[in-house]
């Protein structure tokens, strides 16, 4: 089984090598721009060979990106990019295939296929870059758009109850979920790495600003005056510390997550809770992705990082295995195979 | 056929075809024992066509008219292409059996029924109000009235067997009797028992016996007095062997695959009745198959389209609800110019419809069912083999010419079967797949071929190839996104004229007859079997009308437009509400093109297309 991590070339990539010769066009100021450049610095980190990328995409602002990078791409129909993607990793293992999707393309129109691309297994990089809103289609709610938010096609406010995308990859067996900002092009190159780095289906989802529909909605976590008490930096193996002098942290009260701050009430560093992302168990996994402000920060990097066997693996295993029983080896023998008779 | 088969007084008489429709509860094993009579006719050498006809709900109550399985095959020693109007011979195992099953026997025909199932409790079931052996029902029939399950009991006395097990042995016992009838041997059934069995040697003693008892009974009871022969056909020599429709389409394409040197790459969701051509394709991942069960029928088409695009033969098979699912990934295909087969085995519709029953009614839905202009190279298979035959010239003509193509067959294709002539691979056409080249450097992935108008097919993993497609309108040559508007006129009738050419490289239409230019008829897809037969009766007894019969749908054949003018009545007959006679219509204006048309589920029958055509000659 070969993964995504190939042998380093001998002339390595740089950024260059990656971008397309057509113009970006998306709105100024717009977060796909830094998600674009985080995605054109992390891949010559990976020593994969240029040819062996492949960039698929739904429709919506977000599904433009295959069209900005200079690998092998292809921009699909809205919602089937999981689908798309899993055959071209199924067609050929050896690529290393990057999924593109909207929070509307990912999780309304294309629900069915993002949760079973991740219950499956498939060793497929999915980036959503989750604005909260639609935007191609100029300003209607998303299925993660909060309660009450007013969009053209939600003039009183939106009424529905918005999906968080961590909860849905844990609910669908997933074994890779990081969560990024588009404010920070460090640690989206990095979560980016991660990504390709793990053998199996990865989300990584970026909270992304839509400037024109939805502007500052993830301000409440990415804003300089937010960002030491509402961003939680997850490292595996370290502790979950956050806030301006990494003193406040979260600990396990019984059941559920509690702040608490060092010092404080006899809390000790060794009171503070640390990093299982390789943990089978999802439970803390999903205790880390549903926390927000106001009570929480936002859990940010890789929150669940878990090696399973990949659909593909699955597949080649079984195939040897009917290989060596098997007693057709061309579709001549299998015609031949059974009840055969002749006419003299 | 107008002769009784189980005459008063001890004789063997010669038949050149006989119907015969085995019909039971759908526990009860019919389709075993129809496709064990129909392997050993065959090769006793034997033409014949076969087709089951079960119900949609897996087990109906038992003894209940909805859970009757039949299976119906003809046999003869002249070419046989249908599995045949009305049963010759029915052997109905219960009631329910007899009472959804007597309508398909000709008048006058023979029926076997168990005796021991006609108790008050099942004739109700059934929903009859009186006996039918008693109350007349039968009259115009010649009855036999075995007792069955009794004489199975009897037979299998002694073995370690429980009442059920004894009791499934008894379509054994009715197979032994078309057996004695038909003057066949039990040589193979025997062998298929001795290997099914292998692991349970008592089950395998009790079917034997079971099919021994059937025959020596049969040979002793006064009412089967005599045995019938039906000699063996005047078959081409060769290497036969049994194949449904729905076998035969995953297998077309397993060749095609294998001859292009790329992988079988089929996305699917469960439909019936395409979902056997998943379970067969399933079954043979050694032989450069990947098969994925989709989360549904757009994963499914969408899946299909990322494995073509990574350079393997991707194919995705459905029915009509999944191709109307598919239509947005299929018009993608379109649009990125990939490869793709559609395999659409209809089924009677609108909506969930029959979906066990056959229908013509989705030719619309595949040449035209999707958004703007968006062409798509359509064929349909004919019989149940040549379903290998049509699949493997989809596949062929997907990557020749860089379009998806939809194949049609349906119902009655899928589930009938026939004996087939199988060809050795190395027979088969060439698939050529042109390599892609660059151009001063740089690789275009929209430069076609100046024959097919093809464009390249350049795989993820070639270095220097790196390109972007998708389903916003190309620039001309270069493939980038194009707002343009002359551009998109160009690309526009650049795609319609690439399917068009698909035409340059089909075979041409062959005319059946010599007819006087008064009558054309017109066939597509799996009604073949019955115009064929319908034909060749009228043409025999001095008939003039000439047939034809479509298995490309989308270009026509060449010679299409000069066949119509030569006469002046065309007749198209389609099990829908004419829906290829329109599109002809179209193509050709002016022309004389009239419609006969049925959406009863059912295949045509050969008596009725003879009186309809018989009609349309008079006039």
């Amino acid at each position: 089984m070969e993964n995504t991590i190939d042998i380093p070339q001998a002339n390595p990539l740089t950024k260059k090598d990656f971008e397309s010769d057509q113009m970006v066009r998306w709105c100024p100021g717009c977060g796909d721009y830094a998600i674009l450049s985080a995605m054109t610095n992390a891949l010559p980190q990976l020593g994969i060979p240029r040819e062996n990328f492949v960039f698929i995409s739904g429709i919506g602002c977000a599904s433009r990106f295959p069209y900005y990078m200079n690998t092998f791409g292809f921009h699909t129909i809205h919602g089937r990019g999981p689908a798309v993607a899993t055959g071209v990793k199924l067609a050929n293992p050896k690529l290393s295939v990057w999924e593109i999707q909207g929070d509307g393309d990912a999780l309304a129109i294309g629900g069915n296929h993002f949760i079973h691309a991740i219950r499956r297994n498939i060793d497929i990089n999915i980036i959503l870059f989750n604005n909260e809103i639609y935007g191609l289609t100029k300003g209607q709610y998303s299925p993660t758009s909060p309660q009450g938010l007013v969009t053209k096609s939600t003039p009183y406010g939106s009424v529905e109850r918005p999906f968080h995308a961590g909860e849905l990859v844990i609910g669908a067996q997933g074994t890779f979920y990081a969560r990024t900002i588009d404010t920070n092009p460090k640690l989206m190159t990095e979560m980016f790495v991660h990504a390709a780095q793990h053998i199996g289906t990865s989300l990584v989802e970026v909270l992304q600003n839509c400037v024109i529909f939805n502007d500052g909605a993830h301000a409440g976590v990415t804003d300089k005056v937010n960002r030491d008490d509402f961003q939680l930096h997850v490292k595996h193996g370290q502790p979950l510390l956050f806030g301006k002098d990494n003193k406040k942290g979260l600990r396990l009260n019984g059941l559920k997550l509690e702040v608490v701050t060092i010092g404080e009430n006899g809390i000790t560093e060794k009171d503070i809770l640390v990093h299982d992302a390789e943990s089978e168990d999802p439970t803390l996994h999903l205790m880390l992705a549903r926390l927000s402000p106001p009570h929480f920060p936002m859990a940010l990097g890789v929150i669940r990082n878990v090696r399973a066997k990949t659909y593909e693996e699955a597949l080649e295993e079984e195939r040897e295995k009917i290989t060596t029983k098997s007693k057709y080896h061309s579709v001549d023998d299998l015609l031949k195979s059974g009840e055969v008779w002749e006419i003299k | 056929m107008s002769e009784t088969i189980i005459p008063s007084k001890k004789a063997t008489k010669e038949l050149d075809k006989v119907v015969i429709r085995f019909a039971g509860d759908s526990g009860d094993g019919m389709q075993l024992t129809g496709s064990q009579f129909s392997f050993t006719s065959a090769l006793w050498g034997n033409d014949l066509a076969t087709f089951p006809d079960y119900p949609a709900e897996i087990r109906a109550p038992q003894g209940t008219v909805e859970g009757v399985s039949g299976f119906q095959v003809q046999i003869g020693k002249i070419d046989i292409y249908t599995p045949g109007d009305e049963a010759d011979v029915l052997v109905a195992m219960n009631p329910a059996a007899l009472k959804s099953n007597l309508k398909f026997v000709r008048k006058g025909g023979n029926i076997v029924v168990d005796l021991d199932a006609f108790v008050l409790r099942n004739i109700e079931k059934a929903g009859f109000v009186t006996n039918p052996l008693e109350d007349g029902t039968l009259a115009d029939y010649n009855v036999v009235e075995a007792p069955i399950s009794s004489l199975t009991k009897t037979a299998l006395e002694g073995l370690q067997l429980d009442n059920k097990s004894i009791m499934r042995s008894k379509n054994m016992f009715a197979l032994g009797m078309m057996y004695w009838l038909f003057d066949r041997s039990l040589k193979e059934t025997e062998k298929y028992i001795e290997d099914k069995f292998k692991k349970t040697p008592a089950l395998a003693e009790g079917n034997k016996r079971a099919l021994n008892a059937g025959f020596h009974y049969a040979e002793t009871i006064e009412a089967l007095p005599a045995m019938y022969k039906v000699p063996p056909a005047q078959i081409e020599k060769g290497l036969y062997r049994h194949i449904s429709g729905n076998v035969a389409t995953a297998w077309g394409l397993m060749a095609a695959a294998e001859r292009m040197g790329r992988k079988l790459f089929l996305g699917s969701y469960p439909i019936t009745p395409a979902s056997d051509i998943l379970h067969e394709l399933s079954r043979h991942k050694n032989l450069g198959v990947i098969t994925m069960q989709a989360e549904d029928e757009i994963a499914a088409v969408c899946s299909a389209i990322g494995a073509s695009y990574a350079g393997q033969m991707g194919v995705t098979t459905s029915s009509g609800p999944g191709i109307a699912l598919k239509g947005e990934a299929i018009g993608l295909a379109v649009m990125a110019e990939l490869p793709l087969v559609v395999v659409d085995v209809q089924r009677g519709g609108p909506s969930t419809g029959l979906p066990t029953k056959t229908e013509q009614a989705d030719i619309n839905i595949a040449v035209f069912g999707r958004n703007s202009e968006s062409p798509a190279v359509v064929i349909a298979a004919s019989t149940p083999a040549n379903c290998f035959d049509y699949a493997y010239m989809a596949a062929k003509i997907a990557v020749e010419h860089m379009t998806p193509v939809i194949l049609l067959t349906d119902g009655y294709l899928a589930n009938g079967s026939e004996p087939w002539k199988f060809p050795s691979t190395a027979d088969l056409p060439p698939i050529t797949i042109k390599v892609p080249h660059k151009e001063n450097g740089t690789y275009y992935p929209y430069v076609r071929d100046v024959e097919t108008l093809a464009r390249g097919w350049a795989l993820p993993g070639t270095p220097g190839f790196e390109h972007r497609i998708g389903g916003l309108e190309k620039q001309e040559k270069t493939g980038n996104v194009s707002y343009d508007p002359l551009n998109h006129d160009k690309m526009v009738r650049t795609r319609a004229e690439k399917v068009e050419r698909v035409a340059n490289y089909i075979p041409e239409l062959e005319v059946i007859g010599e007819g006087d230019g008064k009558l054309l008829v017109v066939g597509w897809g799996g009604t073949f079997g019955g115009m064929r037969t319908a034909v060749t009766e009228l043409q025999r007894s001095n008939r003039k009308l000439d047939f034809v019969h479509f298995n490309y749908i989308n270009p026509l054949p060449k010679n299409t437009k000069e066949i119509f003018e030569r006469y002046s009545k065309i007749l198209v007959c389609e099990l829908n509400l004419g829906q290829f006679a329109s599109l002809l219509r179209s193509k050709f204006p002016g022309m004389n093109i009239q419609s006969y048309t049925k959406v009863q589920g059912q295949p045509f029958l050969v008596t009725e297309l003879k009186e309809v055509f018989i009609d349309h000659l008079k006039d």
